[in-house]
């Protein structure tokens, strides 16, 4: 078993084996909405859209409260992500924001960004933040 | 025979694209960064290669999970411009270069770097916006293109060494195709940035400005990092920037940096560009 040390890095969901199986028909659902056909469907009914695919209550219920984070914690990639906030014809930073702990408006994370954004220091390692 | 020029490094978010798509350049976010871009398309007006191979990663688009390779060669006649989510961008076709594209592909893998190849692709922003960075909004790509499509998305992605072995190779496989071609190398993605999670919008400078040191001055120094290296200080998608390895080993040892930008932010990302000159 390959040691995954990126499990140290805090607030982060890397598409490895583990999520790439919790999350395939979850992404495989997502990716769908590159099709103008399929978005056409999904926004008529999204609940019966999502039956057409094997997806857990769970992420059927993160999908349609577009709780981004609970999707990335039920493996989603946030590529895939991006086709939702995109067909909801809102700016990825309504997303972004929306995952950001905590939460941000659209306004908020995009003042952090033009601030400079996210410092780096104090948000590397979950062992640094215990540690202090 | 054909020989590599140059090679950019470039950042291709999608917002990028977006702006010039619906005609927001001049706006107050998006003028210094449209500012120093014009050294860069100034430089790439003056020498358009006959060919380019933009090292890409597919966002989802053409490539998901139930089918992602590694390392893929676009050896088609042409590709379009792909629908990601909000309908393809209006950009011009992508025309491809296939003889060139399959004589690089045979000898990579006879050189034991085993391709996929695709003969229908679709590109994404990862390409495309690329292009818009050089060329502006022209009614034609003023080059050929191969695209080489680089899975950054999907753990593990190739070694940051694997990356920079690859364009040795290409070096040599371009080298040895017998028409007098000008080719040019793009690495893209990047740099520093975060999209999801509760890290979302972390950047880091210092990373950054390091990796394009290295890049000129000392390029073995970038294929040393790890993945953990990448996720933890460039942030996940940060990772990206393996491409930008594929292209510097497709160039000489020593190089002429022409030119170099950064500025922060564009969405969530911190973009770069650099220009290197082959000096043999």
């Amino acid at each position: 078993m390959t040691i995954r040390d990126y499990d140290d890095v805090p607030g982060t969901y890397v598409l490895d084996s583990r999520n790439y199986r919790k999350g395939y028909h979850l992404n495989m659902f997502l990716m769908s909405l590159n099709k103008s056909e399929a978005r056409a469907a999904f926004a008529a009914d999204e609940t019966a859209y999502l039956q057409t695919y094997k997806l857990t209550a769970e992420q059927r219920q993160a999908v349609l409260d577009r709780e981004y984070l609970r999707m990335l914690q039920l493996g989603a990639n946030v590529y895939y992500a991006f086709k939702l906030v995109s067909h909801d014809k809102q700016p990825p930073q309504v997303m972004y924001g929306k995952m950001a702990q905590p939460a941000m408006s659209f306004d908020e994370f995009q003042a952090m960004m033009m601030a400079g954004g996210r410092p780096i220091d104090g948000n590397r390692s979950k062992k640094e933040q215990l540690n202090g | 025979m054909a020989r590599i020029i140059a090679g950019m490094g470039t950042s291709h978010v999608p917002g990028l694209g977006a702006a010039m798509d619906n005609g927001k350049t001049g706006e107050p976010y998006w003028q210094p960064l449209f500012k120093g871009l014009e050294p860069v398309r100034a430089w790439h007006k003056d020498n358009i290669p006959d060919v380019t191979i933009i090292v890409y990663n597919d966002h989802a688009t053409s490539y998901s999970l139930d089918n992602y390779s590694t390392f893929t060669m676009g050896v088609a006649e042409e590709f379009m411009p792909a629908d990601e989510g909000w309908g393809p961008r209006q950009v011009p076709m992508v025309m491809g270069h296939p003889e060139l594209a399959w004589h690089i592909t045979e000898n990579l893998i006879l050189n034991e770097f085993d391709m996929a190849v695709a003969g229908s692709l679709d590109v994404d922003h990862g390409l495309t916006v690329p292009l818009s960075v050089a060329y502006d909004q022209p009614d034609v790509w003023p080059t050929k293109v191969i695209p080489l499509c680089v899975n950054v998305i999907q753990y593990p992605q190739p070694t940051p060494l694997r990356c920079y072995k690859l364009g040795q190779a290409i070096r040599r496989a371009v080298e040895s195709f017998p028409e007098d071609l000008s080719v040019g190398i793009w690495g893209t993605g990047g740099m520093s940035h975060q999209l999801g999670g509760e890290r979302a919008g972390v950047l880091n400078p210092e990373f950054d400005t390091a990796f394009m040191n290295n890049l000129v001055s000392d390029p073995a120094a970038n294929t040393r990092l790890t993945h953990t290296d990448f996720i933890r200080e460039a942030g996940c998608e940060g990772i990206e920037m393996i491409m930008w390895n594929v292209m510097r080993g497709a160039l000489s040892d020593n190089v002429n940096e022409i030119y170099r930008f950064y500025h922060i932010p564009v969405s969530a990302t911190a973009y770069g560009a650099i220009i290197l000159e082959n000096t043999d």
